[in-house]
């Protein structure tokens, strides 16, 4: 009844292919960002900030830029850790070499060499595909690991092999609040979830896919498959990168590569598979399901306890919170093995219907 | 349908669990101790003693009547010795019971990251033998407190030790140490102190590194096997040191030439390799194992002999339980001695008891008083020196007990000093902070 495109007539081509061909949506969407920009600041305290929505917002820039590899392109990679870790690193390295080196270019830069990188690692995907290409990144990964523990000018020749970064400043304004952090990372967000929309629905983005559906069929309708991987391999590690750029100045401020580890990469294509593949929204869904879920159950948990007088144990509640993630993961995948994005166009269908679904 | 009802009710359900568990219970005045632990995953061996000492020591001040008549409270949160969780835990509790006084965190890889926001948020941090060892400069690390030693202390006195066993330092030339480490923050931080006295002393160093968790170390001690170290350092943590010490037995590397640091020299670490670990030696951290001072008899009988005890009694008075114990008496000694500027028996906030820590002097009758006779030795700090104290003493396992084996080996503060001085200026730098004035340290 709400949610219906009656009577929305469309008079141009730009007004059929716009990002959101619906009036709703598009309400929808500004009314989206205006609470997350305007409502979230003033409602939230500074623990959800610092804990949850900071490093949820950076880890759905992560998975949206490894949706695009993996999910548009179908190329799995088991890199993402590292690709952040060379975001970080570069950015790290822009800024302590550098004099007066901005943090928003010096983030971007690292964003860059990001791309290199993975471009670099991208190459072997023009032989293999599938599974093999997943070993292959997953070099990317070992590699970069092992490059950033042992080759000190990485680090700065830091004793330890940790890094840290003071509080970013943009334009003169400090970013050391978890307001101002929020904002800045939302600001990223919007900006690349845009541009990423926006590519997948481009020339290049309708490549990626021939590509991922059937890449023989593609290269003999004229689609250059090195141009397509490699093209996904550079923007996917670019925003990966920036991600990891960000994870390291704004929500850590000090890091080892430890922060970049192989359980990362495993973290964030669970996030896109469970969020769903080949889909932006999804890589929402899936950060913030596995962002905050554990948090969540984490807390609950001894709450429930609490009611019914029974008082759970540390160690217990870890295991339980192990335990009850893993059944959710299981039952999400068996009730909708396209990700929780699918349920999502699933329920806006329904709405269009609503109320007479005949 | 059903599942859509399912759905939601699990969402309305889940929404005011949240809520409940997150509002923070605004309760009477009571100090406010979080404790962030890890009782699972590959270090919860190591973990759950040293947390059920933490959590002991509190619950024996309130049966002791509080701080001054304070009650204390606390509250655990698993971090697992992650990172990102172990820096969510600390979001989490810091504002809560009317705000935390004091984190220790228990791992040095939490410790880098809370380093940073501990000066925004007035909460002290106490890293006692652990963390990063520059932060001993109060003048640049206002809030960091690693007290009783830092592991430049450790290396400097390992050093020492085998230099007299050598029958002199200068014998140590030409000699080859191995340091065998967790490839982390932690294991990594002793490495300039080697570095450092190798290049003054003239022993060679081999720098073996164990990657997390440290199970797989079959090639690290095919290494040994080749190239016959003097001395192994281990600095491992968790499983990694009973893997270390059983591949030691199968390399057939003598037990007796190797030396852990004081997290890898406690009862988890060689239960399990038995026999095998006898002559392993370890560095103590003021303490052994104490299961006859005075403290743990306290604990006993006003804690355990009421059923409230943390853990299974035959723990009290371990290695890492101590060190839980020793850990949590700090903390509430620091209380104490903020008490004694801002008002006895008053709730002292997270600003407040950085200058108890700043200021403490725990000389041997209050220690004695407390109940560490004999367990450790006095302390005092300063602006200057957060640390404390930096001596220590070898034990030994003996395939059933650990047992002192050395004196007090004091660390050589004419090679450490400058090296402080220099991280510190050169964090500062990095993180464009300036050195505390001296009215700053007044303050």
């Amino acid at each position: 009844m709400l949610y219906r495109e009656n009577g929305q007539f469309k008079t141009s081509y730009r007004a059929d292919q716009q990002v959101f061909p619906i009036a709703q949506d598009r309400l929808a969407i500004w009314l989206l960002i205006a609470f997350a920009a305007i409502g979230v600041p003033l409602l939230v305290d500074e623990y959800l900030f610092r804990a949850i929505l900071i490093p949820f917002l950076i880890l759905s820039l992560a998975a949206l830029g490894l949706n695009i590899l993996v999910g548009y392109c179908g190329q799995i990679s088991l890199g993402t850790g590292a690709f952040m870790a060379v975001g970080a690193y570069a950015a790290y390295n822009f800024v302590v070499r550098i004099d007066g080196m901005p943090v928003l270019a010096a983030l971007l830069l690292g964003g860059l060499c990001a791309t290199v990188v993975g471009v670099l690692f991208g190459i072997p995907s023009l032989r293999i595909k599938g599974l093999y290409l997943a070993v292959a990144t997953l070099a990317a990964q070992f590699f970069v690991d092992w490059a950033f523990l042992r080759i000190k000018w990485f680090t700065n020749y830091s004793s330890s092999g940790s890094v840290s970064v003071a509080n970013p400043d943009v334009f003169g304004i400090p970013i050391d609040t978890p307001h101002a952090k929020y904002l800045f990372c939302l600001a990223f967000l919007v900006v690349f979830a845009l541009a990423a929309k926006n590519l997948v629905r481009s020339h290049i983005g309708r490549e990626w896919m021939a590509i991922r559906d059937m890449d023989v069929a593609a290269a003999v309708i004229g689609i250059r498959p090195v141009y397509a991987k490699l093209t996904a391999f550079a923007v996917s590690s670019f925003i990966v990168g920036v991600a990891g750029a960000l994870w390291g100045f704004v929500h850590l401020g000090s890091w080892e590569p430890a922060a970049f580890s192989i359980d990362r990469s495993f973290q964030l294509l669970f996030m896109i598979i469970i969020g769903g593949l080949g889909s932006i929204m999804g890589s929402f869904f899936g950060a913030a399901f596995i962002v905050m879920l554990p948090v969540f159950l984490n807390q609950a948990l001894p709450a429930l306890g609490g009611l019914i007088g029974v008082n759970i144990d540390t160690a217990t509640i870890a295991h339980a919170e192990l335990m009850i993630f893993g059944a959710l993961i299981v039952f999400f995948l068996i009730v909708e093995p396209h990700g929780l994005a699918r349920l999502w166009s699933i329920g806006k269908e329904k709405m269009r219907l609503w109320p007479f679904p005949h | 349908m059903k599942l859509k009802s399912l759905a939601i009710s699990a969402l309305v359900v889940g929404g005011g669990l949240f809520g409940a568990a997150h509002d923070a219970l605004a309760q009477a005045k009571e100090q406010f101790f979080p404790s962030l632990v890890y009782r699972t995953g590959a270090y919860a061996p190591n973990g759950v003693p040293f947390a059920n000492g933490y959590v002991d020591y509190l619950k024996l001040v309130n049966a002791k009547g509080g701080i001054n008549g304070v009650k204390v409270s606390w509250e655990e949160c698993e971090t697992g010795y992650a990172t990102d969780r172990g820096v969510e835990c600390y979001e989490r509790l810091k504002g809560k019971n009317g705000g935390a006084t004091v984190f220790q965190p228990l791992s040095t890889g939490i410790t880098f990251a809370l380093t940073d926001k501990a000066p925004g948020d007035k909460i002290p941090l106490i890293t006692a033998g652990y963390g990063r060892s520059e932060s001993t400069d109060g003048n640049v690390f206002k809030w960091n407190f690693p007290l009783t030693g830092t592991y430049w202390d450790a290396a400097d006195i390992l050093v020492q030790h085998v230099g007299k066993k050598e029958g002199g330092l200068d014998k140590l030339k030409g000699k080859k140490i191995a340091l065998v480490y967790h490839d982390s923050p932690y294991g990594k931080e002793p490495i300039p102190l080697l570095e450092e006295r190798a290049k003054q002393l003239g022993f060679q160093l081999q720098l073996l590194p164990v990657t997390h968790p440290g199970v797989e170390q079959k090639a690290t001690w095919l290494q040994i096997r080749q190239s016959r170290p003097d001395y192994v350092f281990l600095w491992g943590w968790g499983v990694m040191n009973s893997t270390a010490l059983k591949e030691a037995v199968a390399t057939g590397y003598p037990r007796d030439k190797m030396y852990g640091v004081w997290w890898a020299a406690a009862e988890p670490d060689v239960k399990d390799v038995g026999d095998g670990a006898k002559g392993y030696h370890g560095l103590a951290l003021q303490h052994g194992a104490e299961p006859n001072s005075k403290v743990v008899k306290e604990v006993l009988e006003l804690v355990h002999a009421k059923g409230q005890g943390t853990g299974p009694k035959e723990e009290v008075g371990q290695v890492l339980y101590m060190r839980g114990l020793v850990a949590a008496m700090l903390s509430v000694e620091g209380v104490k001695r903020a008490q004694e500027r801002y008002g006895k028996g008053k709730w002292v906030s997270g600003e407040q008891a950085r200058w108890g820590y700043e200021n403490l002097a725990l000389d041997q009758k209050k220690l004695d008083a407390l109940g560490f006779a004999g367990v450790m030795r006095p302390i005092s700090t300063s602006c200057a020196d957060h640390r404390g104290a930096s001596n220590a003493r070898i034990h030994t396992w003996d395939g059933n007990k650990w047992s002192f084996t050395s004196d007090w080996i004091e660390a050589d503060q004419s090679i450490i000093k400058p090296m402080i001085k220099s991280a510190a200026d050169k964090y500062a730098a990095e993180k464009k902070i300036t050195r505390r004035t001296p009215e700053d340290c007044q303050s």
